[in-house]
């Protein structure tokens, strides 16, 4: 069983992971095969990234630290491509570019 | 054996109603046995199916903030781990709609508690989810209450109402609200009894009660001997409304034969097909709040005209005067009021609201122009203080009908005219004198004459007695309107109580704007005046 790649980003965002952001990053997390979850804490819980209930659960503020695992095939790809969605403030072009 | 509770409240719409208690909290959840594990499962994916074609169907047309609020709802509910808790329980002997229930009362619990307002804000749309599922699950497109229900809560909003079923009778009887609430006019409109105010001393597992919204008393739990006096105090007061209702279909005039203009208020068209053309001398005022909802969804332009035309075909030729949006004060619209305001009856709304957002006010104007080659359309504008605002009004209104008419579109520029709410306006109707009409709004005229507000539950007794000051007002504007030919109607409560209208017609008031309920009753009144 392969481990798990660890990673962790800070949400700039004004408003933190509310529902359009939270929307957003599930659809980009759902390009990509591997598991990837989020948690508030580093000692978790962790929750599944592709899901909007779980994410929306973790109510991350602006500020807040997010942390990030991945599993799978493309884990390396779908870590940088979450990180670096968090980290720019949630930028529309980047879902979009990557989703499609 | 319980025991008979009488609570005092405030009469808020009057009628008699004795029926079944549906409490307004948990008013969506129809606790039923449940049936097979798979078919229930199968039932409430079916349940959410709908319910996210439902909402696709509400974004189309929908850009920005609408439809993002949309797009998380639909995310929420396509993803298979907000039904699991659900389906778990239903595996476990739970049917479809109570599992969702306490599925969605768990995820609602969490985000209500948040400290933060962004996620806790969401709970709003995690019950709309919730409620649109269960919906969904009981088959009813618009409403789950039960026909000829006495609706008990702590407040009820506008749209809950006008997706409720009167027709089979029914009440209302809320802990908190006001008489002069919107969803209180809706009732007196539509002849369901309200009384408000009732406190916190509802008694549990009251399955019965007799609504009497004439006195303002709610009898929880009643004896057989009250239930059995009510009913025949309803039928005598049955018998005096027929003997008003041989006046409805008259045209109104007092006494001695001088006419009086009666027409109705609506606050949706859905009400139209309750009233009858020929029993009215037309609508004196559409509340097309109705069109915008909470405003999670502005509605577009085409929309609109499609409502306005249907209301003028309805009419057919009789006048309609529609008021442009009259959001803010009690009537706050998601993103377009703003709620920080600590002082929201007296901050951005009605004209002024409008004013600051051309983009929305322009949808309206245009809808409008478009849909005055359809009937005798009038446009009226509300809170208006300042000359300066209806000025604006008429330019933003021309060149509407420009942009329309320089691309070919049919339109025609109706007459433009104002509320008298504002006690500025009420003073100095001579800063009017451009306005095509004048039409008195006394609810609002009266709360801010007395500055008492009619959302206060303990205001509501002075706001029942007409105020010396508000009469003089009212003669102060039509004397002047008299003098000027601008033609003048009061379309506030006042106008549908029997009581005020020796008041008003003193005041020399030759035109009337009442709800569809009064209408007999106000034409009866008047015949003895």
């Amino acid at each position: 069983m392969k481990e798990w790649l660890m990673g962790s980003v800070v949400i700039n965002h004004d408003v933190g992971l509310h529902a359009r952001p939270s929307v957003k990053l599930t659809k980009l997390a759902k390009g990509f095969s591997s598991a990837i979850e989020i948690a508030g804490t580093r000692a978790g819980p962790w929750f599944d990234a592709k899901s909007i209930v779980k994410v929306m659960a973790i109510k991350a503020g602006q500020g807040a630290t997010l942390h990030l695992r991945a599993k799978g095939p493309d884990a390396g790809a779908a870590l940088t491509a979450l990180s670096d969605f968090v980290s720019c403030e949630f930028d529309e072009d980047i879902t979009d570019a990557t989703s499609s | 054996m319980q025991q008979a509770v009488e609570i005092r409240g405030k009469a808020a719409s009057e009628g008699i109603f004795t029926g079944p208690v549906v409490a307004l909290g948990d008013i969506s959840l129809v606790h039923r046995l449940a049936g097979d594990p798979d078919i229930e499962t199968a039932e409430l994916a079916k349940a959410i199916k709908t319910a996210i074609h439902s909402i696709r169907a509400l974004q189309n047309g929908n850009e920005g903030e609408a439809a993002d609020i949309l797009e998380f709802q639909i995310a929420m509910l396509e993803d298979p781990k907000l039904r699991d808790q659900a389906i778990f329980d239903i595996a476990r002997g739970a049917s479809a709609p109570t599992a969702w229930w306490v599925a969605l009362e768990h995820e609602i619990t969490g985000y209500a508690n948040s400290a933060e307002e962004v996620f806790s804000a969401r709970a709003a749309d995690l019950r709309d989810i919730r409620d649109r599922v269960l919906r969904a699950l009981s088959g009813e497109a618009t409403t789950i209450f039960q026909q000829g229900s006495i609706l008990v809560g702590d407040d009820l909003p506008p749209s809950l109402f006008l997706e409720t079923d009167w027709s089979k009778g029914g009440a209302i009887a809320l802990r908190n609200g006001s008489a002069s609430s919107h969803v209180a006019m809706l009732a007196r409109s539509r002849g369901v009894p309200m009384v408000t105010g009732l406190g916190q001393d509802w008694p549990e597992n009251c399955a019965l009660a007799i609504v009497d919204g004439t006195a303002g008393l709610v009898f929880a739990a009643p004896p057989a001997e009250l239930i059995a006096a009510y009913e025949v105090r309803k039928a005598a007061e049955t018998e005096n409304r027929d003997a008003d209702d041989a006046f409805l279909l008259r045209p109104a005039k007092l006494r001695d034969g001088r006419p009086i203009d009666v027409r109705v208020n609506i606050a949706s068209v859905e009400e139209l097909q309750y009233i009858d053309p020929a029993s009215c001398d037309g609508i004196g005022l559409v509340r097309s709040e109705f069109l915008f909802g909470d405003g999670a969804a502005l509605p577009s332009e085409d929309e609109q005209y499609t409502a306005y035309r249907n209301i003028l075909q309805w009419a057919k030729g009789k006048p309609v005067t529609i008021r442009t949006l009259d959001a803010g004060g009690d009537k706050p619209l998601r993103g377009l009021t703003t709620e920080e305001s600590n002082n929201r009856f007296l901050g951005l709304r009605g004209i002024r609201l409008t004013l600051s957002r051309p983009d929305v006010f322009c949808v309206q104007l245009r809808a409008l122009a478009r849909a005055a080659i359809e009937g005798n359309l009038k446009i009226m504008l509300p809170m208006v203080g300042q000359p300066a605002e209806l000025e604006q009004a008429a330019q933003l209104l021309d060149q509407c009908v420009g942009q329309l008419q320089r691309s070919g579109t049919p339109c025609a520029k109706p007459p433009l005219g104002i509320m008298i709410e504002v006690p500025a306006a009420a003073i100095c109707p001579e800063l009017f004198a451009d306005a095509a009409f004048f039409s008195i709004g006394t609810n609002d005229l009266t709360q801010f004459v007395t500055a008492a507000s009619r959302e206060d539950v303990s205001n509501s007794h002075p706001l029942d007695a007409v105020h010396p000051a508000v009469i003089r007002l009212i003669k102060n504007v039509a004397a002047f309107g008299r003098e000027n030919e601008i033609p003048l109607s009061v379309c506030g409560d006042m106008a549908s109580k029997a009581q005020h209208l020796p008041l008003l017609v003193e005041a020399g008031i030759t035109s009337l704007s009442v709800s569809p309920a009064a209408l007999s009753r106000v034409k009866a009144a008047l015949s003895h005046i």
